[in-house]
């Protein structure tokens, strides 16, 4: 059994500033050791430990999907030590992933339903790699309608612009992006997440939400879902805490005596009711 | 118990089997150090101190308060010279057998509230269980329990072998030498002692029994678990509960059931190591985020947290077992006087009102 604790060598191959404010840069990796990333099979919604020797780690929600390829994708805001030095970092730098960690998305359970995505500002991350799974060929047939939601303050700080664009020309998914105030040249949506989803009214039958956003977000939404229907079951969310080993042992992230690390960072809205609000 | 398993060592030869003993392991015995009992390496000449509880659990025996998890360099690339690559080198411990001798059955059996979380859940972890594999635990029965010790709340006892492979009895002038476990017969033959006889047999139980009649009286805990998952929203009674409390964390650091770590990184030049140590979740920054949100941020919701661990989380995830062991260390050294026994009964009595 491998050593949960040993992080795969990766060489960033590719960096990109996510956001107009630059707090936000997106960053590929491929794996050292062809082996390794054969060892490193994930699903939309798990997370890694992003592991730079000599600095830390910081768990970091996986944003490609493994229907990509072999590279890893993560959107990292700079915050602490170890974000702060990935940001100084370039293509062509060593450092490690740790992973992958937690509970992914209930794909398999959410087979024949119909989608609703609400995403809002960079914690869009864990969708997107959802959504470009959702929409692989091999993967789409097996879901009904796909609803997209997606907000941040301004059109500079949408993450994954090109991406975004792309599913607004698809036909077999209605994208609704939108941002807080009307800027001059947008043509899309123009409100909070909360009030866009209260106008495309997703029906809650036979339907599952995945939700990610600022807790703000999550407050102004819960009603509006509530208003349409929607069970707690039927919604899903994802946690952060601090982390550290990221299997259940350091202690640090549990909310009550669930670990975010190992038991979540997925859970459903009706799980969360039941637990201390400890995140 | 098999006929002939039970051996007795007389006082004069406990030093004789310890000296054995380490010739082939590392031997760890209580020894005065300072105003501290510890756990330090048995040498010639070294006296033991077995008339009192160790200043700290055997925890860090298995549990380092500091080790290695890996060693990294980074390395120019010898085929793109302006390149580096990463080299991580995992650093387990070996394989060399460790025997700890004299500590007490509560000390033995913090490891088992440890062994479920660190070797047998979906993540093992291979520093512990090389450690925990390799480490022999003999433990010496309490005769005299202190006012601070309450084993007999959480399930333990004075003679208790959760944990343990030797239980030393204290019984004339000697110890009857109970193995638990193979590798703790395997101790007792390094010895070579003659069968414990029906009489010291007899002593050695009822001194036992004496030891427990010492104990207060253990409350009804059953639904303590329960109750203070109740009184979670209740920041008014951990406010008081916490209200003496210096968020010291001397209570983590001494608890043979406490096992939160922390990890980081030491780095000179292109290589470093990573390490784990134990930390400290009465911390303000055991749960701090980068962000600068903080889910515990007062020393009363990481009270709340603590207490809740032990007797309420943990017993949830593990078979009801409460995650302590009863052994009183949090209570005689904390220097505000927090006593974890006062939180229980409050939480049990305040959940009946």
């Amino acid at each position: 059994m491998k050593n949960p604790y040993l992080p795969y060598p990766v060489r960033i191959s590719k960096v990109e500033i996510a956001t107009e404010d630059k707090t936000l840069r997106t960053f590929e990796f491929e794996f050292l050791n062809r082996e390794d990333a054969a060892a490193f099979t994930y699903l939309p919604g798990q997370f890694a430990e992003l592991s730079i020797p000599g600095f830390g780690e910081a768990p970091i929600g996986i944003a490609s999907s493994p229907t990509e390829g072999d590279h890893l994708t993560f959107t990292v805001s700079r915050a602490g030590k170890v974000t702060t030095r990935l940001h100084n970092m370039e293509q062509g730098d060593v450092m490690g992933v740790r992973g992958p960690l937690g509970h992914p998305y209930p794909l398999k359970d959410m087979k024949g339903k119909n989608i609703v995505i609400l995403a809002g500002g960079y914690a869009v991350t864990t969708l997107r790699s959802t959504m470009i799974w959702l929409l692989h060929p091999e993967n789409r047939d097996n879901y009904g309608e796909i609803t997209f939601i997606y907000g941040a303050r301004t059109p500079g700080m949408l993450l994954y612009r090109e991406t975004l664009e792309e599913w607004d020309q698809r036909s077999d998914v209605k994208t609704y992006i939108t941002i807080d105030n009307e800027v001059e040249g947008w043509d899309k949506y123009v409100g909070f997440v909360p009030q866009i989803a209260d106008q495309v009214s997703p029906e809650p039958d036979n339907a599952v939400a995945l939700i990610c956003g600022p807790p703000i977000m999550i407050k102004f939404t819960q009603p509006v879902l509530d208003k349409m229907g929607w069970t707690g079951d039927q919604i899903i969310m994802s946690l952060e805490n601090r982390m550290k080993c990221g299997i259940g042992i350091c202690g640090r992230c549990n909310v009550g005596p669930y670990y975010v690390c190992k038991d979540g960072p997925v859970f459903t809205k009706a799980q969360l009711d039941e637990l201390p609000k400890e995140y | 118990m098999v006929m002939g398993d039970l051996k007795f060592c007389p006082k004069e030869g406990l030093s004789r089997w310890v000296e054995e003993l380490s010739r082939e392991h590392t031997v760890l015995v209580p020894q005065q150090a300072g105003d501290a009992v510890e756990f330090l390496p048995f040498a010639e000449g070294s006296e033991l101190s077995l008339d009192r509880q160790p200043t700290a659990p055997p925890k860090k025996s298995v549990f380092p308060q500091t080790e290695t998890l890996m060693r990294f360099e980074y390395q120019k690339d010898p085929e793109h010279p302006d390149r580096q690559t990463l080299q991580i080198k995992e650093t387990l411990p070996g394989k060399e057998k460790t025997v700890i001798l004299g500590c007490r059955p509560c000390g033995a059996r913090g490891f088992s509230v440890f062994d479920p979380v660190f070797g047998q859940g979906e993540y093992l972890d291979p520093y512990y269980q090389a450690r925990r594999e390799h480490t022999v635990f003999v433990s010496l029965a309490c005769r005299h329990p202190e006012n601070t010790c309450f084993c007999n709340w959480v399930g333990g006892g004075p003679a208790d072998s959760a944990g343990s492979d030797v239980l030393m009895l204290p019984a004339g002038g000697g110890y009857v030498l109970r193995p638990v476990t193979d590798q703790g017969r395997q101790i007792v033959e390094v010895g070579g002692f003659e069968d414990a006889s029906p009489e010291q047999q007899t002593e050695a139980d009822r001194l036992a029994e004496e030891a427990a009649e010492n104990l207060s009286p253990a409350p009804e805990l059953e639904e303590v678990p329960d109750k203070l998952f109740e009184l979670f929203e209740n920041l008014d009674f951990w406010e008081l509960m916490a209200a003496k409390c210096i968020s010291c964390g001397a209570c983590t650091y001494l608890c043979p059931t406490c096992y939160c770590f922390n990890i980081s990184d030491e780095y000179s030049g292109l290589q470093g190591k990573r390490i784990r140590t134990w930390d400290n979740c009465m911390s303000n920054l055991f749960t701090h985020e980068a962000s600068g949100h903080n889910p515990r941020p007062t020393k009363a919701q990481r009270l709340r947290n603590r207490v809740g661990h032990k007797f309420s989380y943990y017993p949830k995830l593990h078979e009801q077992v409460f995650a302590c062991c009863g052994c009183g260390r949090c209570i005689k050294s904390c220097p505000m006087s927090v006593d974890i026994r006062e939180i229980v009964l409050s939480a049990k009595e305040y959940a009946d009102e």
